[in-house]
Order: structure tokens, then C-alpha cells, then sequence
């Protein structure tokens, strides 16, 4: 069991590659799947910055919400091409990570997240007020994404299946780039600020850059999630810029365990699976939700995956 | 701007000045309530508006019950400060020395819960609000006709303020909570009971939030959501005045309301964002907010 999961640890892009792939045969409905993926990509993105580097942002769903409505106005004012679209998207949101993150590293601790939580709602109320471009209060509708060939072979983005495989593609290719950082000198500097930030100035890292470098990379890959959020939805909700979203990135990642490599993606299956179970029987899921984070919050810290890592004692430089 | 080149007035101006005074002093109240309980537990509540809307709930709940205002003032604050108590000792007491963060994240979770609690008893409309008898209708001031209750919004907020500062500078029990948040080792070592002047903190805090709720019910809609904008702007002003400091809270909280009424008369479109951006450039020029010590940022 030990040997495994270190091997899983060893391999972790391989590893998770292998299991999304066939993660979709072992949930109820495609769409599920889909969504798991996409918001185990937004906590990924989020726990960069939280998990590993101590900074606990509460202003996310800006990232997730300028990728969505970027590539939405692109595909559905100027017909961009969806590729070009996701772009978009994703340059957007490292842009608006740049700005934010500006502001939001010249404090520290909890003022950090309040400035987050604050300098979100601005975007928020930039994107409800732009109405002719977003549609504002109803959300941006029609982002459609018309079937095209790839070499020769017809792709559907309406067959769930397809569109599961053509997001998990992006998907992947954000995880190794999350593995690439981490396993780069950039990522030892980034533990070092979390467990001493004092220190890591004195040993002659640049702090503030390092902080800002890792919020934009962050930015940028929940802004990835938002813009493929968009394409699976075909629709953009307001709420998607809205804090409580960066909450649920905040609850994933601590659901799954923080700071460790699997875990954000293991805390969105469980709280999106747990949601399609509750609404089924009432439809106050947030209360169910709530108690649940608030139980792990109190006797779980680590979260799911960090207390089965920590209970097998694998080695931390491989986790 | 339409506004501007029409019929700005002398005043129009003044009433929209006091308006704003009207909205800052919630935010003024509320700000201390958090700064309060983040002073003394470095905690911060963000549950916060999540009690604010609880307020609003059982207040007017309360007045439609009984038809007595000043009876609802009484109850509604003590009934929250009652569920902060209990806050404290199950839910965030087991997090001290755990780092700021979990207790941060925890009573995320209870704004969750106390959001639904509340749809399921009162439904996801939420309440009528209801003005109290002898405070509708408007009075003159002198230089035009002003909303009662704004007015006596604005003196019941002052005494509110000035209670708590004279019970934090002229208080035994100031004194204690004081010098627990300078020094906790030194307040135990000579007999004081800390956990319990964290308790009760805590409850009062959530006092405080539950009566500006209560407070605030007549000028806005009461639903299971309005603590959720709330809390962001009780952040704006915390960063705006500065954190921990009281008297930063209540000159912020009166600045961002003024600023908010005064940008819906003349920019209506960019009234909620003229908050933001003045946090963004009280950021820009003093990180620490504008009585806030630096360094003291934790």
C-alpha cells in the first residue's frame, strides 16, 4: 500500500493522467465528471498560492470569472476561434492576477485576504456593470463551440464524452506545468516563504517577486479553469466572480488537504459529488457543505488526502 | 453626472451627505465589531455579516411579533451575542494556536450554515422590512426634509459607539481587555481569567453585529444573502481604517459611507465599485490603512 502510493507520489502527472482518464466510467453522469475536473483545476491553481506558499487568497473566483467571460465575449462578440479563446482567457486572468497581486502582497496574513476578498468584488462589479459585453445579472449565454475536424476525424463538443477529453487535454497539460513548478528551484523558494518568510529573505530570495510571480501563475491557471468552465457551460454565470466561489476553492483545497499535490482535486470530487447527492434530497446543500468543511476544519486539518498521506508516512519531499 | 448638470443643489448635496453618514455609521458599527474580536482573539470573523443578517432576521422578526421596537433593540442583540458565546467556545476555541487561518476558514463554514438555517425557517424571500412606529415619515433639519429613521440611526449608532469606548477606555473590564490584547501572558500571570474575557469578546462582537443588523433592517431588504455583501465592505473598511484600530473603524466606516452616497449622486453606475477603488489606493499609499501601525499587519 505504501510502496504505491509512493509511486503514485514518484509519477504524479502520469498517475493522474491514467486516472482522469478513466474517471468518467466511475462517476453517475459525464457532466459531474466534467465539472470535478474543472474545479479540481481552479483549487490546483488556488493551492499553488495557498497550499504551498501560505498565502490564503480570498479573491479567486476573479481569476476563474475573467477566463470564463473572456473567452465568452471572445467566442461570442468577435468569433474568435475557441483555442484563441481559451487564450485569451488565460493571458486575462494572469493580467488581472498581475494587478491584483500587485496590490495584494504589499500585506500580509489576514489582511491578505481581505484585500483579496475586496479587490475580487471589484471585478465583480466591473463585469455586472460591462452588461452589453456580459450580459450582467443573467450571465453571458451562447458560448458555443461549433464542431470541427481533427485530422480528419469529426469532434462534437455536445457529445459529453468528447468535450470530457478535449478539457482534459488542458487539464493535464496544467498539472505537469503545476508539477513542473513545483519540482523547480522556484517551488523550494515558494516553501520556504511558507514556513518562514523572515528566513527566506535572509538566505537572499527575492519575497515579493517570488509572491508575485506564483500569484500570477496561480491567476493564470484558474483563469485556464474559467475559460474551459465556459466552453463545458456554454453559459457564464455572474456568481462565477463572486467571493463565496473563492470560498469554494478555499473548502476544496482544505477538504482535500492543502498544500499537497492530489489533494485540491480530491476535495472537489468530494464536495461536488457530496452537492449531487444532497440537492437529490433537499435543497439546502450549502448547510450540508458547510457542517462538513466546518468537521474538517475542527478534527481534520489536513484534509482528506493529507491525513491518509501523513497516516502512511510518505516521505514530504515527494508529496 | 446627469445629476450634476440638472439640479444639483445646496440641499441635495447635504441630503446625500447625511445619507451617507446614515449607511457609514453601519459600517462604522460594524467595523468595530470586527475589530473588536480581531484586537483581542486575532480572530477575524467572517462570519460576521452572516450575524449582521441574523440581526436583520430576528429583529424584524421580533417587531412583527411583538410591535415593539425598542423591545426587538433589546432581545436581538443578546440572542446573537448568546450564539457568538456559543461560537467561541465549541467552534473556535479549539482552533487557538493553530494559526490565524483555521479560524478564518471556520467561521467561513458557519456563514455558510447560518445562510441556510435561515432560508429554511423564513423562506429565501426573506422579510418585509418594517419601520418602527414614530421613526417613518420625514422631519425637516433645517436645510430640507430628512427620513426619521435616518436620523435616528445615525444618534443611536454614536451613543452605541461611545458606550463601547467608554466601556473599553473607562472600564475595569477595558482595562483587562486592553491589556490582554498587548500582552495575554502577563493579564494571566496577575489572576484574570483569559478565556473567559475571550468569550465574552467574542459575544459581544457578535452582539454588536447582530444590533447594527437589526439596526440596518428598515433602509434595506432583509434576505439569507445581505451579510454576504456586507462582510466584503465591513473588509474594505477594516483595510481602509486600518486593522485593530477602533478608531480607525469608525472614521473609515463614516468615510466609506459618505463616499458610496456621494459617487451613487453623481456616478450612479460606479457606486458600489468607488468603495473598492478607495481601498485600492488607501493600499497603494499606506498598505497599514490610515490608523493602522506598521508592521502590525500579522
Amino acid at each position: 500500500m505504501n510502496s504505491l502510493f509512493q509511486l503514485i507520489a514518484r509519477n504524479r502527472v502520469l498517475a493522474s493522467t491514467i486516472f482522469l482518464a478513466i474517471f468518467p466510467f466511475i462517476m453517475p453522469y459525464e457532466a459531474l465528471a466534467i465539472n470535478i475536473l474543472i474545479f479540481g483545476l481552479f483549487a490546483m491553481g488556488f493551492n499553488l498560492l495557498f497550499g504551498y506558499m501560505g498565502l490564503l487568497s480570498f479573491g479567486h473566483a476573479a481569476f476563474l470569472g475573467i477566463g470564463s467571460y473572456l473567452t465568452g465575449i471572445g467566442i461570442v462578440h468577435y468569433g474568435l476561434p475557441w483555442g484563441v479563446a481559451i487564450l485569451t482567457g488565460v493571458i486575462g486572468a494572469a493580467i488581472g492576477g498581475l494587478i491584483m497581486g500587485f496590490l495584494a502582497i504589499r500585506t500580509r496574513g489576514i489582511y491578505f485576504s481581505m484585500v483579496t476578498l475586496a479587490l475580487g468584488q471589484i471585478v465583480y462589479y466591473i463585469f455586472y456593470k460591462a452588461e452589453s459585453l456580459t450580459g450582467g445579472e443573467n450571465g453571458l449565454r451562447g458560448v458555443r463551440v461549433d464542431p470541427f475536424n481533427v485530422l480528419g476525424i469529426p469532434v462534437d463538443f455536445l457529445n459529453p464524452m468528447v468535450k470530457y477529453y478535449i478539457i482534459l487535454f488542458f487539464v493535464v497539460l496544467a498539472i505537469w506545468l503545476i508539477s513542473r513548478i513545483l519540482n523547480s528551484p522556484l517551488g523550494a523558494v515558494m516553501e520556504a516563504i511558507r514556513e518562514n518568510e523572515k528566513r527566506a529573505a535572509a538566505c537572499g530570495f527575492d519575497v515579493a517577486k517570488t509572491k508575485l510571480l506564483v500569484f500570477v501563475l496561480s491567476a493564470g491557471i484558474c483563469g485556464l479553469a474559467g475559460s474551459l468552465r465556459a466552453l463545458h457551460l456554454s453559459i457564464v454565470p455572474i456568481d462565477s466572480l463572486h467571493y463565496l466561489q473563492s470560498g469554494q476553492a478555499v473548502m476544496m483545497s482544505i477538504l482535500g488537504g492543502m498544500g499537497t499535490f492530489f489533494g485540491p482535486f480530491v476535495g472537489a470530487a468530494v464536495m461536488l459529488y457530496l452537492e449531487d447527492v444532497v440537492t437529490t434530497f433537499t435543497k439546502h446543500w450549502m448547510a450540508v457543505v458547510g457542517l462538513v468543511f466546518m468537521f474538517f476544519v475542527l478534527f481534520f486539518p489536513k484534509g482528506i488526502w493529507g491525513t491518509i498521506l501523513s497516516k502512511l508516512q510518505i516521505n514530504q519531499d515527494s508529496k | 453626472m446627469s445629476t450634476f448638470m440638472t439640479g444639483l443643489t445646496f440641499e441635495l448635496f447635504c441630503m446625500q451627505l447625511l445619507t451617507g453618514v446614515a449607511l457609514g455609521s453601519i459600517y462604522a458599527l460594524l467595523a468595530l465589531g470586527l475589530c473588536l474580536i480581531f484586537g483581542m482573539l486575532n480572530v477575524v470573523n467572517f462570519a460576521h455579516g452572516a450575524f449582521f443578517m441574523v440581526g436583520a432576521f430576528l429583529g424584524v422578526y421580533f417587531l412583527g411579533v411583538t410591535g415593539n421596537f425598542w423591545f426587538s433593540l433589546l432581545l436581538t442583540p443578546i440572542l446573537t451575542g448568546c450564539l457568538g458565546l456559543l461560537t467561541e467556545r465549541f467552534l473556535v476555541r479549539p482552533l487557538y494556536g493553530r494559526g490565524l487561518d483555521y479560524p478564518l476558514l471556520l467561521t467561513f463554514g458557519l456563514s455558510y450554515v447560518l445562510i441556510e438555517v435561515m432560508r429554511i425557517t423564513f423562506g429565501i424571500e426573506g422579510l418585509p422590512s418594517i419601520t418602527p412606529d414614530g421613526l417613518g415619515g420625514s422631519i425637516n433639519v433645517g436645510i430640507g426634509y430628512f427620513p426619521k429613521y435616518r436620523l435616528f440611526l445615525i444618534g443611536a449608532t454614536a451613543l452605541i459607539i461611545l458606550g463601547i469606548w467608554f466601556l473599553i477606555q473607562k472600564t475595569r473590564y477595558g482595562l483587562i481587555i486592553k491589556a490582554g490584547a498587548a500582552d495575554q501572558e502577563i493579564v494571566k500571570v496577575l489572576g484574570v481569567d483569559i478565556a473567559k474575557v475571550w468569550l465574552l469578546v467574542f459575544g459581544l462582537g457578535c452582539a454588536i453585529a447582530g444590533l447594527s443588523g437589526i439596526l440596518a433592517s428598515p433602509t434595506r431588504s432583509v434576505n439569507p444573502e445581505m451579510g454576504v455583501p456586507i462582510l466584503a465592505e465591513s473588509f474594505v473598511v477594516t483595510v481602509v481604517g486600518g486593522m485593530g484600530s477602533p478608531v480607525g473603524a469608525v472614521v473609515a466606516g463614516l468615510l466609506v459611507g459618505v463616499v458610496y452616497s456621494m459617487t451613487s449622486l453623481f456616478f450612479p453606475d460606479l457606486a458600489e465599485l468607488s468603495i473598492f477603488v478607495l481601498m485600492a489606493v488607501v493600499l497603494l499609499i499606506r498598505p497599514q490603512g490610515l490608523f493602522g501601525k506598521a508592521g502590525a499587519m500579522g
